[in-house]
């Protein structure tokens, strides 16, 4: 059987009594090594799921479970160990004067040995392409430097869970790509379960399963092929589909058999070429 | 109002040991009325540049001119909430600028503090609220009580509610959702037509740039690296990803046809619809597309 690393379980929240419900009943879970996504319109409760996670929140209603413990004021402390998030606005959690140091606090916090702190902090500042930047102060870099620098501050413990808050959105194409290739590598290497809150599709298409939220409840779960093909529902709810799926809906409305959804390039291509060669 | 650079250089923290030097000899010419994209890696200036439009920063070499406002390091600008009034700033992160109790009175802070008559205010916050797809319950909330791409949409109302000249937008769409994101490059491309607005895209979506500008300037480490039409820059795929940049996705798409067709589909600005055909014809061997 699958591990499950994080579940909710019928999880109800909001932020204050005087406030309406944003989370109303969510349940999901999450296995061990795996790839998830959350999207959704905005203010539909992603980062809600993301702070109660980590307990930052707690639900009014509901069991949230991280590696089989429930998340309580008491086991909370020790639950963290294991979760490293980057925030939607960086600025938030930086805490440390230097670059170098904000990388460092995750890791102090851990009982890293010295020694091994200075190869991670170092080791992932080069991975994210700040390495020029270690004794800058995160708050006077760019906005994209300031997520590279988050960023390399969960890279550097490598927790069980990785929750990243849509930490690519002002990243230059290139450097999304990059960081992407790298949080895919550290998965595999390290058996990270890896949960991506993004409204970037072709970020998305890449997950294992996708979550997908509407008004606080979980409106679909299911691998991303499955949820692209229902382009209406997504519609429906402020989302879209990504560039191949809507060339796919083209292509099919002008007669095109295409045998499954390609979700990417690669995956057209292959299909336009074969029925190329039959013609 | 023409906004011209010419050969500015801006250093960081002057005179320090983190002395930074930000953006280095970089001219340029935004005449009135246009829609230019800045587009750049990470760190490479974008912010900076947009942070002398209304005065925040000035030059520490060079001067920059946005109508008959001059900044330079030695020309500081008297009539800076004038300038203000008239260049309108989006910033990249929006909590930077939201700071009322509530939603209504952020937006309704601009045009406050530049004198409007209360029954304009009131108009201009309506009807900003309603441009940005807002809720009608969160009126009352505190900005900081808001999710992501809510904040955002409040600090663009904000700053739609002041009726500016010129609007510059620092990725104003990051954090939005797909359909937010359309409906609010809408509502920007729509102003500037209409109205004449000039309008300044700061952007990591080559796709927006392609679309939504009709000029481009590329910088690359605080430099202009390249600059021109949309159609004609973006689709220099070497040259874009030396600088961590690429060339939008249908332009990739293209591109691949070609190295597996041997057929080259030009880009002519055509909608998915289009491609399809063409792509459709190019299956079935109709070769009218060589
Ligand atoms: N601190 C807060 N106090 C009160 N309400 C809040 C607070 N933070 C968020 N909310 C509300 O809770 C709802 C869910 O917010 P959340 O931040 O989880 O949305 P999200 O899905 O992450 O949206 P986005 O895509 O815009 O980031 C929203 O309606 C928002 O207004
Ligand atoms: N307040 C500051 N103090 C010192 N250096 C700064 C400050 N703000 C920015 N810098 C540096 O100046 C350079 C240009 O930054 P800028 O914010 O203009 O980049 P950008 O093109 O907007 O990048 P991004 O796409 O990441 O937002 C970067 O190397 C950055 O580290
Ligand atoms: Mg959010
Ligand atoms: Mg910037």
């Amino acid at each position: 059987m699958e591990k499950r690393i994080v579940t909710f379980r019928n999880v109800s929240f909001r932020y204050r009594e005087s406030l309406p419900w944003v989370l109303n009943n969510v349940s999901f879970s999450i296995n061990a090594d795996e790839w998830v996504a959350i999207i959704g319109h905005n203010g539909s409760g992603k980062s809600t799921i993301a702070k109660l996670m980590n307990g930052l929140l707690t639900p009014q209603e509901g069991e949230i479970l991280v590696n089989g413990t429930p998340v309580t004021p008491e086991t909370i402390w020790e639950i963290r160990k294991n979760i490293g998030m980057v925030f939607q606005n960086p600025d938030n959690q930086f805490v440390g004067t230097t670059v170098q140091d904000d990388v460092a606090f995750g890791l102090e916090n851990r009982g890293f040995p010295r020694k091994e702190m200075v190869k991670r902090i170092k080791q992932t500042l080069l991975q994210v392409g700040m390495e020029a930047y270690t004794l800058h102060e995160p708050h006077r870099l760019s906005g994209g430097q300031k997520q590279r620098v988050a960023i390399a501050g969960v890279l550097a413990i490598a927790p069980q869970v990785i929750i990243l808050d849509e930490a690519t959105a002002m990243l230059d194409p290139r450097g999304r790509l990059e960081i992407m290739e790298t949080m895919h590598h550290v998965k595999e290497q390290h058996n990270v379960s890896f949960i991506m809150i993004t409204h970037d599709l072709k970020e998305v298409v890449r997950a294992d399963r996708v979550i997908v939220m509407s008004e606080g409840k979980v409106v679909e779960i299911a691998p991303p092929r499955d949820i692209f093909a229902k382009k209406e529902k997504l519609q429906q709810s402020g989302l879209d589909i990504p560039f191949v799926a809507k060339l796919v809906d083209e292509l099919t409305k002008l007669g095109t058999k295409l045998s499954k959804e390609p979700l990417n390039h690669d995956e057209l291509l292959e299909e336009l070429w074969t029925l190329y060669l039959k013609r | 109002m023409d906004i011209i650079f010419e050969k500015v250089s801006y250093v960081y923290q002057k005179n320090t040991p983190f002395e930074h030097q930000a953006i280095q000899n970089l001219s340029f010419h935004i005449p009135s009325g246009a829609f230019v994209a800045i587009v750049g890696h990470t760190g490479s200036g974008k912010s900076t540049v947009i942070q002398h439009l209304n005065g925040l920063l000035r030059p520490t070499k060079g001067e920059v001119r946005i109508g008959e406002y001059i900044l330079s390091s030695d020309q500081k600008i008297k009539e800076l909430k004038q300038l203000r009034e008239k260049v309108g700033v989006v910033f990249q992160y929006p909590e930077h600028q939201l700071f009322e109790e509530t939603v209504v009175k952020d937006i309704a802070f601009g045009p406050q503090n530049f004198g409007v008559s209360q029954n304009e205010i009131e108009a201009r916050t309506k009807s900003a609220f309603e441009a940005v797809g807002l809720s009608e319950e969160l009126r009352e909330r505190s900005p900081f009580d808001l999710s992501g791409g809510q904040m955002r949409r409040v600090a663009i109302a904000g700053i739609l509610a002041i009726q500016p000249e010129v609007l510059v937008l620092d990725e104003p769409t990051a954090g939005l959702d797909p359909k937010g994101h359309r409906e609010i490059m809408s509502m920007f491309k729509r102003l500037h037509r209409e109205n004449e607005l000039t309008t300044i895209l700061v952007t990591h979506s080559m796709e927006d740039a392609l679309e939504y500008a009709d000029h481009v300037i590329i910088l690359d480490h605080g430099t202009k690296y390249m600059e021109g039409k949309p159609e004609e820059v973006l689709i220099q795929k070497d040259k874009l990803q030396a600088v961590q940049l690429d060339v939008p996705e249908i332009i990739q798409f293209l591109f691949r046809v070609e190295n597996i067709f041997g057929v080259k589909i030009p880009y002519q600005g055509q909608s998915i619809v289009d491609l399809a055909s063409e792509l459709n014809r190019l299956i079935r061997g109709d070769g009218s597309s060589e």
